[in-house]
Formats: C-alpha cells, structure tokens, sequence
C-alpha cells in the first residue's frame, strides 16, 4: 500500500522532471542555453511579485477546471466538457454581474451560484444521456464546447450588447478583484478566486472521501455492475457526478469573468482552460490535493513560458513544445510505472 | 529501505535542479540591471494579437514597420526593438507588463483585441507611451492609429467586380466586430458601385488564426460559383490562398482570386507559374508603427489622439504585382473611384446599416 501511493507520487514528479530534461535536450539542439531558458521560466513565473501574482491568478481557474475533470473520473466520466462548462459559467457570472444591481454580500455569492449552475445544467445533459442512452459522454461534452463558443459568441453580440465584441465591466459588488491584492503586485490581475478555488479544493476531498454520496460515485467508477447489483443508483449517481463536475467548471468560468476579466468577450475559439484541466487532473492524478499542485505547476508554466522569448531568446514555439513534451510524459505515466515496479523487483 | 533510497535520489536532482534555476536567476538578474544603467536611448516594443506576428498580415506588418524603425536607428531584436507574441487572450496582459517591467519607452498594442488590457495597463503606468492599432482609447499617454480600410476595401471592390465572371464574389471575415464590418462595407460598395447584380458572399470564421476555417469557409464560397474572395481575417486567410492554390494546382485554367490584406500578399498566391492574388488592400500598419514611434522618440508623442490614416496619407492603397491578373483596364477604373472618393464625390459606408443605405441609392 504505501509503495503504491509512494509510486503515485513519484510518477507525476519523475514526467515533470522528464519532461523539463527533453525540453532541456531540444533546447541546446537548437542552440538556446537551457539553463537560460528555465531561468527565465523561473523569473517569468516566480520572479516578482508581478508575475507570482499573475501566476496564482492563472492557477485558480485550472484548479477549477482541474477538479471538474478529476471529479467526473472518479465516476468513470471523462468529462472533456470542462471547457464549454467554464465558457457558460463566465457568461453567467458577467450576466449577473451586469443586470443585477445588490449589495455585495448578495450581489457575489449569487452572481457565483449561477455561474455554478450554468456549469452544472451543461454537465447535466452529458449526463443524462450517458445514464438514460448510454450515449457516451466524451462525444456529447466535446459537442456541448462548441454550442457553448457559438451560444456565447451570440449572446454577447446581440443580447448583452449591440454588436460588440466585448461587454461592459460588472458592477463593483460583484467583483473578485481586489485593489489591495493588485497593490501589494505591481497591478498584477491576482483576485479572491484563489481562496474559494481552494476551498473548492477541499469541498472535493471531503465529498469524495467523507460522505457516502462520494463513495457511492467512486464505487461506480470502479464498477458500475457492482454497484447496481449492490443496490446503488447508477443512473443518478452518473448524473450527479457530470451535475458537480459541470459546476466545478462553471465557478471557473466565473473566477474569469468576475476576478481577472470583469468582461466576457467574443471569443474566436475555446480558452483552452477545460481542456488544460484534463491534463491537469491527469497531473495531479485525479487527487483534489494533486489537482491544486498540478494546476500550480501549470499556472507556473504557462505563466512563465511568456517570458521565454523576452528573456532567453527561446522561440514561443519551442516553448510549447517543451510543456507539451512534460504533458506527453504525464500521460505516460504508464511507462513510468512499469519501469519503477521493474527497477524495484530486480532490486530485490 | 529501497523507499528512503528513492527519496534521497529525488529530493537530490530535485535541489540540484533547483539551484541550477538559482544561479540561472542571479545571473539574468544582474545582466538586465546592466542593461537598464548603459542604455538611455529610446526603445519601442509591439504585442502582437493571437495571429502572431507571421501571420503575412497584419502583426507582421507592424513588426516590419519596428524593424525599419529599429534599424534606422541601430536596434536590433532584443535590443531596443522587440516583440511579445501572444497565444490567447489571457497573454495579453502579461505581455504587455512583461514589456513595461524591460523598460520599453513606447509599447503597440496590435489589434483592437487588445483594448481592454492596453486601457488598464495605461492608467497604471502614465509615465509610458502607449499606442493601439485599430482601435480609440482615450487616454493622455495613448496614441491611437486607425485607418480608413473601408476606403481601401473600396477600390479592391471595385477591382473584385472587374475581374468576377460569374458575377459572384466571397467576403471571408475574421472576427465579427465593428473593426472588420469596414471592410465588409467597403467591399459590398465597392462591387456594387460597379455592377449591382454582382451577388457578394459574406462568411465570419471568428477568428485571426484559423487557416483551417478559413480553407472550409473558401472551399464552399469557391463550390458555390464565387470566383474572387477578399479575406480579412489576419490568419485566417493563409487557409483561403491554400485553398485557391489548390484549386488551381488541380485545375490550372480555372479563373479564381483571392484579395489579401493588410500587406501585398503576392508572394502568398504563387503557385507554380501561376498566381491566384489577384491584388491586395494594403494598410500600411509599418508605415504608421514608423511614424509613431520616430514622433515619440523626437519628443512630440502622439498622446490621447487619434490618427487616422487613409487614401489621403498613402497609407491605404491596393496592389498592382500581379500584371496578368490586374490588368490596365481595371486599374484605371479603380484609379477613377479613388479620384471620386479623394474627392468627396463617394462616402464609403462603414457600417452594415449604411452599407445597406449605400447599395439601396445606387
């Protein structure tokens, strides 16, 4: 038992490390220093208080979307979905943000609570169509993406404003930012979303392994005709699982839209948030502890990468191809497994 | 006993590892603090939106107009000049404080993408020069460029309803926005004004950087009877000439164009002997980003005006390299229009509400 969990730790840091030795390798072929490269990842992600502010602002969402992933597997769901959740939730919380006029102590929770629902009505009919059709759920969430993208491209244009691209800010007592926050980093986006993505965090952990709602869904993921033979739900625990994966997703739509953005734009395509958050799940092995640090790591990168370019003279490129190299070897783990229970035997 | 070994093996390449990054940092720390003291000449810097800034279009452009201006004045990427590309739309932001925080005296934002994030950025730190293309900013320390593509887009109309035999052409947009509805109305009058029956085909891929959409959307105008496409769409339009070559690879004596934009996208239409650019709508961004950036060093920035920039300014035109495709003919009646729009005879329509007041008069 404790060389098993042992090995899932080890696997996320042996792809991380993997990966950063690939990028490493790729770096000095093509004649970057990578040592100047990596500083320079460093310094973009952790480098003032500037870019660790942005870090944590870039983190929070892929915390959220992160969950909403993990939390789906732990069903047996692969929710790709995130993505169209997130894009509904940011649309709801700048809508709420906009038309309603309340106090803050009214005005947030609620603009955070629809945001949570619209995320979850777009997890819910993925859902419903697994548990009653059998209609799989990979296909049904990857087409709930682009009626979202189109839905909210529309929405924006002709409801929320008059053929603009961008809405107006959402009223102050909506609003996630703080000035205090972006004061003590040099006006970095950073806002409040950090402590309820990390309350989030904990909410996962306490339903997943606390309550029985949470074993009942686990127990589906490991086997569906065992839990429908033990007496369990299957249909609604499947729905559920897809109903608070969604509003996971959609509270991280809602920490764009209310913290970093305070706007929802037109966009040309997916934010890339939920489908970042499969890898980030994946990462953090579908753990709500693992989630958060895989998500800091990705914030880190992604943050960073920018300063790649400026700072080392490493293409843009490149640079995704070194994050994508750490995601390749994440994926991986499989092989990284094997090679780590095989170096132990013949240890033996 | 083997777990503890594990340990100590990863917690080693784990500190070595983060050493490394350490002295790596110290090291660059103390590089751009010498770069900061030696320098005190005036450097400019541009973030490119998600085209990035080979998209033969319009970044590149503005990138080229950096480079003439650096290279006047001795700067080379890196050094006084450079460039910040952004992915998506969160890039944008930190792209534009990645640049301030190297000390850049004047920063572009390029595209009307980056509105919101210039805006903010330029209150936070009023002792910077800021400039946008395609867009109005109201601020003391912005200068704002905007040009008067509708012109432009005009006279490509014009030359589109010449050369169009089935008497239907494609209008290939990127993002649907006031910005890019210029040139749709432009273009609609400018066919029109020639020959009101031409039908034009209007498509949005909804984005700058989707070649892939832009390939699908050209792919349907070109099966439908179009034969001439003017794209706007940054990006996105590199899908349009791959798919008129292809066509035209497969089928050399069909008569199809594709209109580029934003520079003389020739190059971008050659496909063996043949070439389907038919010409291009060129808004001379480099020529703005130039002039800007020579007015700020000189003393006398633009701040809080807007600049626009038109026919009148040589800074919109249309493309005359391809000789076989744009013949005499046709560019003698583009001249004539232009005349009549230099000389007010002609208020090109901007928007689809005057486009559609314009066709209705004719």
């Amino acid at each position: 038992m404790t060389t098993n969990r042992l090995i899932s730790i080890l696997i996320p840091i042996i792809s991380v490390i993997l990966g950063l030795i690939a990028g490493a390798i790729i770096m000095l072929i093509s004649g970057h220093n990578p040592i100047e490269g990596y500083a320079a990842l460093w310094n973009g992600a952790f480098g003032d208080q500037y870019t660790l502010g942005e870090t944590i602002r870039r983190t929070t969402p892929y915390i959220f979307t992160g969950l909403a992933v993990a939390f789906a597997f732990r069903s047996g769901l692969f929710n790709i979905g995130a993505e169209g959740q997130v894009m509904v939730g940011w649309l709801a919380a700048v809508w709420v943000g906009l038309a309603v006029d309340a106090p803050m102590y009214i005005h947030l929770p609620l603009a955070l609570i629809t945001a949570a629902a619209a995320g979850a009505v777009w997890g819910f009919v993925p859902g419903l169509l697994k548990a009653k059709l059998g209609v799989h759920e990979v296909i049904v969430t990857i087409m709930m993406n682009y009626i979202a993208l189109y839905s909210m491209n529309a929405i924006i244009r002709n409801v929320l404003t008059e053929k603009k691209t961008t809405t107006a800010e959402i009223h102050g007592s909506a609003s996630l930012a703080s000035e205090w926050l972006q004061s003590i980093t040099y006006f970095s986006r950073m806002h409040y979303g950090i402590l309820i993505a990390l309350f989030a965090a904990i909410i996962m952990w306490f339903i997943i392994q606390r309550t029985s709602i949470g074993y009942e869904l686990k127990a589906v993921g490991f086997n569906r005709h065992a839990s429908k033979y033990a007496g369990m739900n299957v249909s609604k625990n499947i729905i559920l699982s897809m109903v608070i994966a969604g509003a996971f997703a959609g509270l991280g739509g809602a920490m764009e839209g209310l913290g970093t953005y305070g706007t929802v734009s037109v966009m040309s395509g997916f934010t890339n948030l939920g489908f970042d958050g499969i890898a980030v799940a994946l990462l953090g092995g579908n753990n709500a502890f693992g989630v958060v640090l895989a998500a800091i790591l990705f914030g880190a990168l992604k943050e960073g990468a920018g300063q790649m370019p400026t700072g080392a003279g490493v293409p843009t490129e490149l640079v995704d191809i070194i994050i994508a190299l750490i995601i390749l070897f994440v994926a991986s783990s499989y092989i990284i497994r094997w090679a780590l229970l095989r170096f132990k035997k013949e240890g033996k | 006993m083997k777990n503890r070994k594990f340990i100590t093996m990863f917690v080693l390449i784990l500190s070595l590892g983060t050493l490394l990054a350490a002295c790596g940092s110290d090291d660059k720390g103390s590089d751009s603090d010498n770069k900061d003291g030696d320098t005190e000449d005036f450097t400019a810097a541009m973030v490119t939106d998600i085209g990035g800034v080979d998209d033969k279009s319009f970044n590149q452009s503005s990138w080229e107009g950096l480079q003439e201006w650096g290279k006047e004045h001795g700067y080379s990427k890196g050094e006084g000049i450079d460039y910040a590309q952004s992915n998506d739309k969160a890039d944008y932001m930190p792209n534009l404080n990645r640049l301030i925080r190297e000390d850049y005296n004047l920063i572009f934002g390029i595209g009307f993408e980056l509105k919101e994030d210039l805006e903010k950025v330029a209150g936070q730190y009023d002792d910077k020069h800021f400039a946008i293309v395609d867009d109005e900013i109201d601020a003391p320390n912005v200068a704002s460029i905007m040009f008067k593509e509708h012109e432009g887009s005009f006279l490509v109309g014009v030359a589109a309803a010449m050369k169009t035999e089935t008497n239907k052409v494609g209008f290939v947009g990127g993002i649907d926005s006031p910005l890019i509805n210029k040139f749709e109305s432009g273009f609609i009058a400018g066919v029109k004004s020639v020959n009101p029956d031409i039908e034009v085909e209007v498509e949005y891929a909804e984005s700058f950087g989707a070649p892939d959409k832009g390939k699908i959307i050209a792919s349907n105008m070109y099966s439908n009877g179009a034969d001439v496409i003017y794209h706007s769409s940054g990006g996105t339009g590199n899908g349009v000439f791959n798919q008129a070559k292809d066509l035209k690879q497969n089928d050399p004596d069909r008569d199809i164009w594709v209109i580029g934009v934003d520079r003389d996208q020739y190059d971008e239409g050659q496909i063996g002997d043949d070439n389907v650019t038919l010409t291009s709508m060129i808004k001379r961004v480099d020529v703005a980003v130039e002039d800007v950036s020579n007015q700020a060093m000189d003393g006398d920035f633009p701040g809080g005006e807007l600049l626009e920039f038109g026919l009148k300014d040589d800074a919109i035109g249309f493309a005359t390299t391809n000789e076989e495709a744009i013949t005499e003919e046709i560019i003698d009646t583009v001249n004539e229009w232009e005349e009549k729009i230099l000389d007010g005879d002609i208020d090109v329509p901007q928007t689809r509400d005057e486009t559609k007041e314009f066709v209705d008069s004719l």
